[in-house]
């Protein structure tokens, strides 16, 4: 029963405590009574009497407090205590609090909401079954060495899965698209897709919404057409009616019957993807077949017993022999793999990481900041800090305050950060394009306990140091030290500026990161396209292969088209392409020049490829360098020509000219010499890949499924984008079945592959301009504490003869000094963090003398900003009166 | 007074019947043939540290001046714990006695 009595006292010393409290005064006052009375029974005056007693009983007070300290939640009694008396003094400055308190949100605030999205995109999970057991396979060119990972093609897909048996399965899928259209007739929508082996939702371990996934039938050329539907598309487009499966849909013309519908929670692999269609019907028999393709996306799940090692080299060692097999096809020697979460978080890891850092770094300014912000208050309270020491308060309780004051500006810092972070982080995923997995991003009990912890260390780092400083032993020092004394807090404004030269050192290494990245971005902006890209409007249609069957129908849409665009008021010039530049990849092929000798390896010539109409080139002025363009008489079958680029003629053809020489190249399924008749000047496939040598085909050789989906370029006199529906017009009155997309300007290409880099560079910056501020706030704060602490100093310089510039030269210097050391630091820092993130930089050197000198330049005008107002201040000061003072 | 015997002798006192913080003091003194001096502030602080530990519980009742007073009492497990400590303060007087004697 002793717990029971326990748990008793522990209630009541909780809940009762007032009235345990008067009960011990009334149980000592009992006892005082009793004493006195014996006292006067012993023959003693009453008033004799009491003071014998007390005298005999002790000191009340302590005894009252010994007597307490047995009691349980005594702990919490101190706590209280102290809270109550940091709130009190923190009050009492509220322009100190508050600044610090919005300093601290900040910090904490932006640390949770990167935290949040790094481990929901980062460490989380894949919403697949047992999820770490599955990889991404691909394949591995031996001469390709920054990045090893190359699609698969489908017959070595093929192979993998039926000859090698490591893993437990392998499944495969493609990107595609289509323009999807229903019987009521409206209008059509191209869609996003992908197309999948029958086995990639089974080997994902995901479970159907609706309906069933594929079966081994449909996947094979020549099934009947299957298709399932995303979660989010049965949703907008289909109302998330049920009845939907088993129905017909259309899709670029052609029947498909809706077999299934997946679960919400499948967004892989982006949510673009809309529709799912089987794999193998996506190919022509042929392409099938092909070891030289390259295009699928392989996935495969481990199997129990296999170590993946074992199983990832009996991959390789089979894709070896395909290799050895194919003679001089481009087929990859290796097999490769990588964890898929790694695979689908690729492109953000290195910017996720630098934002993480680089909030972490603004953070610990912060508490830097804060922390000098308290020593400078732990010096005005100095005199009351040392009274309590002598009057006995201990050490460890003096520091404990202080730390609570600290944990109290955390804790409400922390609580509006918390606040601040949800809607930030909501921001940050729906703003960022690009970020795989957004859907995954949710603040939950993790985060919640990430950054109680973060509150917690930040009110340790702010508070332990000027804690422990300004209870130190100078304590009775500082009670001999008169007012007037010069040398007073010497040693307090070393600490200081030791705390400002780390608050100096991180922010140097933020700004040169930031630097960094955006000038990498301003780079991608601006980076020269090769072609113009002002009031040039580009969009993207696809005829359908089933009604546009012969090349005759291809070309005689294109031709109708391209002639009713022309003729639009304000169009100047009109094209068309298979793909603009800054549009992608579409695709690359290899090649031999019958005129040379074979080359000893067949990878060796390789060039992008593209096909165009003859007015393409001129529509977006790319000049011609050489030679003629297409004109509109190379077409069906008299269309044996190529254009080539700069590039490509450089490296190909060094010392000779190009024109009249041909290239072997497969186009329209026949590998013909093809005659060279131009030589034109280099576009970019993609804004911040280098440049590749590039070769154009004829689009009017209308070949088949080389020629159907075209991109169509238009110049216009005014804005570009006021053409954009008299266009869509003109193509829907050819053909009111086919759907246009992507339609965008120049800049808008460019803006949209930039937008990620932009982001994060523009995030990173803003990190850096706030450390930058609170940095200023800190040096000023540090050099008004200093020169207030010298005034009388000053005065007594100035009596002497001193002149005002001398003062100002003074000070100034002593705070550029903790300024220049944490400059050095943080530019050795800066070299550190740019060599790091060398691998995000585009056309920046990680130690770029303009980005090194640019934030040398800006912290040092932010610094000497920052302690222009103390030093006029000093400057300023009348001796007379600086003497007089105290 | 020895250190720690003050919580065996507090104990031992309430043996018999209730008492309050003034009666302990003095029965011990008195049972001590005035030998042992509690010092009367250090009783208070032991007999709340009893109590938080649950060896003696406390009740306010009318003492024999007609006035409210605390009075402390054993509970089961006092009465346990001061078997013990009977038992440990035995042990450690024997074995000081040994000590001493033997010179």
């Amino acid at each position: 029963m002793r717990w029971w009595e326990q748990f008793r006292m522990t209630v009541l010393t909780l809940f009762h405590r007032k009235r345990e409290t008067a009960r011990l005064n009334a149980e000592f006052e009992f006892h005082l009574e009793r004493q006195i009375a014996e006292n006067v029974g012993n023959g003693m005056e009453p008033e004799q009497a009491r003071l014998a007693a007390l005298r005999l009983f002790g000191n009340p007070a302590v005894l009252h407090e010994e007597a307490r300290s047995s009691w349980s939640w005594n702990w919490l009694e101190g706590l209280w205590r102290d809270t109550r008396y940091g709130l009190r003094t923190l009050l009492r400055s509220p322009s100190f609090s508050l600044t610090a308190v919005l300093v601290m949100a900040l910090g904490i605030g932006a640390s949770t909401s990167l935290f949040t999205i790094v481990r929901s995109v980062l460490l989380k999970p894949l919403p697949f079954r047992e999820s770490d057991k599955l990889v991404m396979v691909y394949e591995h060119f031996r001469q390709q060495k920054e990045y090893p990972y190359n699609v698969v093609s489908p017959a070595d897909f093929h192979d993998w899965r039926e000859k090698t048996h490591g893993f437990q399965d392998m499944a495969a899928w493609r990107w595609w698209a289509g323009a999807i259209t229903t019987d009521s007739g409206e209008m059509p929508e191209v869609i996003g897709g992908a197309a999948a082996s029958w086995n990639l939702f089974s080997v994902l371990g995901v479970e159907p919404a609706l309906g069933r996934t594929f079966t081994p039938d449909e996947d094979r050329i020549g099934a009947p057409d299957a298709v399932m539907l995303t979660w989010n598309f049965f949703r907008s487009r289909f109302n998330g009616d049920r009845s939907i499966v088993g129905k017909r849909v259309r899709i670029d013309s052609m029947p498909y019957t809706v077999m299934g519908v997946l679960p919400a929670s499948f967004t892989y692999p982006d949510p673009e993807v809309k529709v799912w269609i089987p794999y193998s019907p996506t190919f022509m028999p042929k392409q099938l077949a092909a070891h030289d393709q390259h295009q699928s996306h392989v996935v495969a799940r481990f199997k129990k017993d296999v170590p993946p090692a074992i199983a990832i080299q009996e991959v390789s060692a089979l894709q070896y022999q395909i290799h050895q097999a194919s003679g001089n096809r481009p087929v990859a020697e290796d097999a490769v793999m990588r964890p898929m979460l790694d695979d689908v978080v690729d492109d953000v890891k290195t910017p996720l990481l630098v934002l993480m850092a680089s909030v972490g770094c603004m953070l610990l300014i912060a508490c830097l900041n804060v922390s000098n912000l308290l020593v400078a208050r732990g010096a005005s309270r100095r005199r009351e800090v040392a009274i309590r020491g002598a009057l006995g308060g201990s050490r460890l309780k003096l520091i404990r305050e202080q730390i609570t004051e600290s944990f109290l500006i955390s804790v409400a810092g922390g609580a509006l950060g918390i606040a601040f972070s949800f809607s930030a982080t909501h921001w940050l995923a729906t703003h960022w394009n690009d970020l795989p997995r957004a859907d995954a991003i949710q603040m939950d009990s993790t985060v919640l306990i990430f950054a109680s912890l973060i509150v917690f260390v930040s009110a340790l780092l702010a508070g332990l140091v000027p804690a422990i400083s300004s209870t130190g032993k100078h304590l009775l020092s500082a009670l001999q030290e008169s007012g007037r004394s010069l040398g007073g807090g010497v040693w307090r404004a070393a600490l200081r500026k030791s705390l400002l030269a780390a608050e100096v050192t991180l922010t140097v290494v933020l700004l040169i990161s930031a630097g960094l990245l955006f000038k990498s971005f301003m780079h991608l902006r601006s980076s020269d396209l090769g072609c113009t890209t002002d009031n040039v409007l580009t969009m993207r249609y696809g005829l359908p292969d089933r009604d546009y069957n012969t090349p005759a129908k291809v070309v005689g849409f294109h031709e109708a088209l391209l002639e009713k665009v022309r003729s639009l008021p304000d169009v100047v010039a009109a094209g068309l392409v298979s793909t603009a530049p800054g549009g992608g990849y579409e695709g690359d092929s290899i090649f031999t020049i019958p005129e040379h000798p074979a080359p000893a390896n067949s990878l060796e010539m390789d060039a992008m490829t593209r096909k165009a109409d003859p007015g393409y080139f001129s529509a977006v002025q790319i000049p011609l360098l050489e030679g003629r363009m297409f004109t509109p008489q190379d077409r069906l079958d008299r269309s044996n020509y190529v254009v080539i680029s700069k590039m490509f003629a450089d490296r190909y053809f060094p010392n000779e000219s190009p024109l009249g020489k041909h290239v072997r190249i497969e186009f329209g399924g026949k590998n013909d010499p093809r005659e060279i008749i131009g030589v034109v000047g280099d576009t970019v496939y993609e804004v911040g890949q280098p440049i590749k040598p590039m070769i154009y085909f004829p689009l009017f050789s209308g070949a088949a499924m080389q020629t159907t989906v075209v991109t169509v370029v238009v110049r216009t006199a005014h804005d570009p984008l006021a053409v954009a529906m008299p266009v869509q017009k003109q193509i829907s009155s050819l053909d009111r079945q086919i759907a246009v997309y992507r339609v965008l300007t120049m800049p808008q290409i460019i803006g949209r592959a930039t937008a990620s880099k932009s982001f994060s560079a523009s995030l990173v910056l803003a990190f850096a301009l706030l450390s930058l501020m609170l940095a200023a706030v800190g040096l000023y704060g540090v050099l008004s504490y200093l020169v207030q602490q010298r005034v009388a100093e000053i005065g007594i310089r100035m009596a002497l003869g001193a002149q005002r510039s001398e003062i100002l030269r003074l000070v100034l210097l002593d705070g550029m000094r903790p300024v220049v050391v944490g400059l050095i630091l943080g530019l050795l820092g800066g070299a550190v963090a740019g060599t790091l993130i060398k691998s995000i930089l585009y056309g920046t050197r990680p130690l770029d003398p303009i980005v090194f000198a640019g934030m040398i330049g800006s912290l040092l005008l932010t610094a000497i900003i920052a302690s222009a107002v103390p030093a006029l201040r000093a400057c300023r000061i009348e001796p007379t009166q600086a003497l007089r003072m105290e | 007074m020895v250190q720690g015997t003050l919580d065996l002798l507090i104990l031992k006192t309430l043996t018999l019947e209730p008492k309050h913080g003034w009666a302990i003091g003095k029965r011990i003194q008195q049972i001590s043939n005035e030998v042992l001096q509690v010092q009367q502030g250090s009783l208070y602080p032991a007999l709340h540290r009893l109590e938080q530990q649950g060896w003696i519980r406390a009740k306010w009742a009318e003492s024999e001046t007609g006035r409210q007073a605390k009075f402390y009492s054993l509970t089961a497990a006092g009465r346990a714990r001061l078997e013990k400590e009977k038992e440990s303060w035995k042990r450690l007087s024997t074995a000081i006695n040994m000590v001493v004697d033997s010179m």
